[in-house]
């Protein structure tokens, strides 16, 4: 089956999502979409899917023209979608999932579950994913989840199968997984689309590529194609994929931790003692998959965490037990996992956001007296200084983009006069020019002498910036490692098995 | 000047709306019109007339009565307006009490309890102590402030540090301030000599405050008080490093404990000067109008404040418009069921349309396709449940 897509276009407001696109995908075939974060890859998709009406162009299926106007359209005419975030019920089972919205029901309105549960084995069974029909939801892994988004798909019959960004989430192991697959379905005859600005996955997996840029199509191109070209037809320009990076000149130990660990209110250990130091000019990676742990480092390191035990010493002063602005004031700057919800206020305007933690001080400040006209002097130079594209630094931060609103955050955590900077998925959902910017930036950081404690999953992150690399596995680190370790060898790593472990397939 | 149209757009039109759908409720509850119903064209007429009187009437008890000027120079018709204003000064500052806490993401119910310990702390030193004129009232007041912001205060240290919801507390304290009052008013400190029923002795006249046109008119300067009071609300978010902590913790108190400010120190503090604004409200209303503390002293000032805070978006402007607003209403309410024998509570119908119009800017936006709306909305449903 195969479907097309003919001058798609819609808009919101002023705003072209989607200008004139044509896109097709015939069975046996995986054509990717490839484009940056807001590029409108979503927004196409929601329209095939039925979530969003097209302005004008056509969709067909099989060379008939469909009118899709809702997910029920899309799902009769054979097209199934595995949405970024999973639209599944927790505590609900797989089969109670799969047949949500479908229901079958026998005498008295009894639920007919016997049926669904045989269909998803079938199909668990013919594409070996393993999923056990009765096991509720919240108890699997990511990427089990992910299969059962994608049985409920083919068990309704989808002959085209949209995946939207479906490595975002998952550890290199599973999205290996996933790649092999989509390549069994794909051989089953059905067609794929697979969204994702992942270059490295698009070129493993795809037969066509074909990239959207600020909601056109700017090109399509083979996946023999170059990274690099791939990169530069997204972003629209040359991007240096490597970020330079001249040897580390190490200093004196800023950061040294020992024997950490740290509870949650109920008393269950979500990090269990371990120990790292960080060197003035240098970059330490801890990489890990989401969820293990880091995250309750990256904030003990702020003095944000109760419950914590061990020691936390920058420049020899101990942290653990100190207040947020001690911990300021030592000489930390902390760019948080999540901008929207720790980085930034967004009702606040750029100005003010970027002296949330500086206001006390002058030129804002003087006996408890507040200088907004100061506030708004100094942002101006800031938002010079890091790029942030904004039509006044009075607007307030929910009007930026995410690459913007991550400069703001970084523009005044590293305007302070600070020794160790903490930083977390710095990069997360942000398009490449923006990447670039907050990779450069770091690496500044770190040739200016100071250590830089990096908390990503991104590995392609990690390899950029790392001059060591710390991997967490449930609340340990269970090695710290030279970047020159095969990706291989790291994706085990992160899986919680150490390579002179023999590992069983 | 623009952003101050595109603010007071919504309330305009809310309260429009509110007049015009309370205009249906008064007629068709009117048994003249209905009597009427038999015959369209005298049906519309009586309809129409009885509105007009009942809205008439209520704009001459709130405002410009011209049957009071009668006989009288022009400016005794503006006696209402003097009640109103009276009236609104307190209103105004519960409501900034409420708007306040409202701003560091904190919703106080507890305006009223807070009121009438500013009542009881104002009457005592009131009525008790011997001192100078201007003396009087400044201890008087101070003593009122101090009581209720520990009241007020309170509550913010249980919500700091053991998390217990605002809400539940001061709804809670509401009840335990109220019978307080009923028990000291009944013991021999503050009973009035020579009374059994609640009510305290009262204020001496050197406690009292100055009214400003004359004993005819009981507008006082605990308006003044209040007005300069709303521009210090304004300086205090707008220009102090610690009304910009207050602001942070309102908007995101992730962001702000991430950015090293102490939400617990901003919860007790707000709470504390929350508490104080409406002590102070106690103290004028007190020591400017009632000069004796009774049992319902406090009205339902606290309560309608909520109310104030709401239509007022926040803003110390709009809570000293939108206070003037409701007092106008109420004062003039009372009238309007003694010349027309419209009930009172339609004044009660007509606040609670401005409200719900406000807080379902959709009702507006939707049915009446205006855009752009500085929408209520947030404050009328995140700031309920802080």
């Amino acid at each position: 089956m195969s479907l097309e897509l003919r001058a798609i276009t819609k808009r919101f407001g002023g705003l072209v999502a989607n200008d004139a696109i044509d896109f097709a995908v015939a069975d046996g075939e995986i054509h990717a979409i490839l484009g940056e974060n807001g590029a409108g890859k979503s927004t196409l998709m929601n329209i095939v899917y039925g979530l969003l009406q097209q302005d004008s162009g056509t969709i067909s299926v099989d060379g008939k023209e469909l009118i899709i106007n809702s997910p029920l359209d899309s799902l009769a005419a054979g097209i199934g979608m595995v949405h970024q975030h999973f639209m599944l019920i927790p505590v609900f089972t797989v089969a109670e999932n799969i047949v949500l919205g479908h229901e079958k029901t026998g005498f008295l309105g009894k639920l007919d579950l016997a049926t669904a549960r045989e269909e998803i084995l079938r199909i668990s069974r013919e594409f070996n994913f393993d999923v056990n029909p009765d096991a509720l939801v919240e108890e699997l892994p990511v990427g089990i989840q992910q299969r059962v988004e994608i049985i409920r798909a083919l068990i309704y019959d989808a002959k085209v199968l949209i995946l939207d960004e479906p490595t975002a989430v998952l550890t290199p192991q599973e999205t290996d997984e996933l790649l092999s697959n989509l390549k069994k379905l794909r051989e089953s005859g059905r067609a794929i689309v697979f969204i994702s600005h992942k270059l490295r996955e698009v070129k493993a997996i795809a037969d066509k590529i074909t990239i959207i840029r600020r909601g056109k199509v700017v090109g399509t191109a083979s996946p023999s194609a170059e990274q690099s070209e791939l990169a530069s037809m997204m972003v629209g320009r040359e991007v240096d994929l490597k970020v330079d990076k001249e040897a580390a000149k190490l200093g004196s130990e800023v950061l040294n931790v020992q024997n950490l660990t740290i509870q949650d209110h109920t008393g269950r250990t979500l990090v269990n003692n371990i120990s790292f130091q960080v060197k003035a000019g240098e970059v330490l990676a801890i990489a890990g998959v989401q969820g293990n742990g880091q995250s309750e480092v990256a904030e003990a390191m702020l003095g944000l965490r109760e419950h914590v035990a061990g020691s936390v010493q920058v420049d020899g002063r101990e942290i653990i037990g100190k207040s947020v602005v001690d911990c300021l004031d030592l000489g930390i700057a902390y760019v948080p996992e999540s901008r929207e919800l720790d980085g930034l206020i967004s009702s606040f305007t750029i100005a003010e956001n970027l002296v949330l933690d500086t206001h006390m001080s002058a030129p804002y400040s003087k006996f408890g007296r507040y200088f907004p006209d100061a506030v708004k002097k100094v942002a101006q130079e800031r938002v010079a200084e890091f790029d942030i594209r904004a039509q006044s630094v009075t607007d307030t931060a929910s009007s930026l983009s995410g690459g913007n609103k991550q400069k703001v955050v970084l523009a005044r955590e590293l305007s302070r006069p600070v020794k160790l900077v903490v930083v977390s998925q710095p990069t997360r959902g942000l398009d490449v020019g923006s990447i670039e910017f907050v990779h450069e930036r770091l690496v500044a950081e770190r040739n200016d002498g100071k250590a830089v404690l990096l908390f990503s999953t991104e590995l392609d992150e990690v390899y950029a910036l790392a001059d060591r690399i710390a991997i967490m596995f449930k609340g340990e680190i269970i090695a710290i490692v030279e970047p020159s370790i095969s990706r291989e060898e790291l994706g085990l790593y992160m899986a919680g098995i150490s390579s002179d472990v023999e590992v069983s397939a | 000047m623009k952003l101050i149209a595109k603010k007071a757009i919504l309330p305009l039109i809310a309260f429009g709306l509110a007049l015009f759908v309370g205009g249906l409720v008064i007629g068709f509850t009117d048994s003249r019109v209905l009597s009427k119903i038999g015959s369209p064209i005298s049906f519309l007429q009586v309809f129409a007339s009885t509105v007009g009187n009942a809205y008439l009437a209520l704009f001459q008890g709130a405002i410009y009565d011209p049957n009071l000027a009668e006989g009288h120079s022009f400016l005794t018709g503006f006696y209402p307006l003097s009640q109103t204003v009276v009236n609104a000064a307190p209103l105004m500052l519960c409501g900034l009490s409420v708007a306040i806490a409202f701003k560091a993401g904190l919703f106080n119910i507890g305006a009223q309890g807070q009121f009438i310990f500013g009542a009881i702390g104002a009457s005592y030193v009131g009525f008790h102590y011997e001192l100078p004129i201007f003396l009087h009232v400044v201890v008087a007041i101070t003593a009122a402030i101090v009581l209720s912001a520990l009241w007020g205060g309170f509550v913010g240290l249980l919500k700091a540090k053991t998390g217990a919801h605002e809400v539940i507390v001061t709804i809670m304290l509401n009840y335990i301030a109220a019978n307080f009052l009923l028990w000291i008013l009944g013991t021999s400190t503050f009973l009035r000599p020579g009374r059994l029923d609640p009510l305290a002795p009262p204020v001496k006249d050197t406690a009292r405050l100055p009214r400003l046109f004359g004993d005819n008119y009981s507008v006082n300067v605990g308006i003044f008080i209040s007005i300069v009071v709303a521009f210090l609300f304004w300086l205090l978010l707008n220009r102090s490093t610690w009304g910009f902590k207050t602001r942070a913790v309102g908007a995101n108190s992730s962001a702000a404990r991430t950015a090293g400010i102490s939400v617990q120190r901003i919860t007790i503090g707000t709470m504390l000067i929350a508490g104080g604004l409406s002590g102070l409200a106690g103290a004028i209303h007190v020591l400017g109008f009632q000069y004796e503390l009774t049992s319902d002293v406090a009205g339902s000032f606290g309560f309608d404040a909520i109310t104030v805070a709401l239509l007022g978006r926040g803003g110390p402007v709009g809570v000293v418009l939108a206070s003037l607003l409701f007092a106008g209403l109420r004062v003039g309410g009372t009238t309007m069921q003694a010349n027309v024998q419209v009930p009172v509570e339609i004044v009660l119908v007509i606040q609670a349309l401005v409200v719900l119009f406000i807080a379902a800017p959709g009702l507006i936006t939707r049915y009446l396709k205006i855009k752009n709306l500085e929408s209520g909305q947030e404050m009328a449903s995140k700031g309920w449940n802080g």
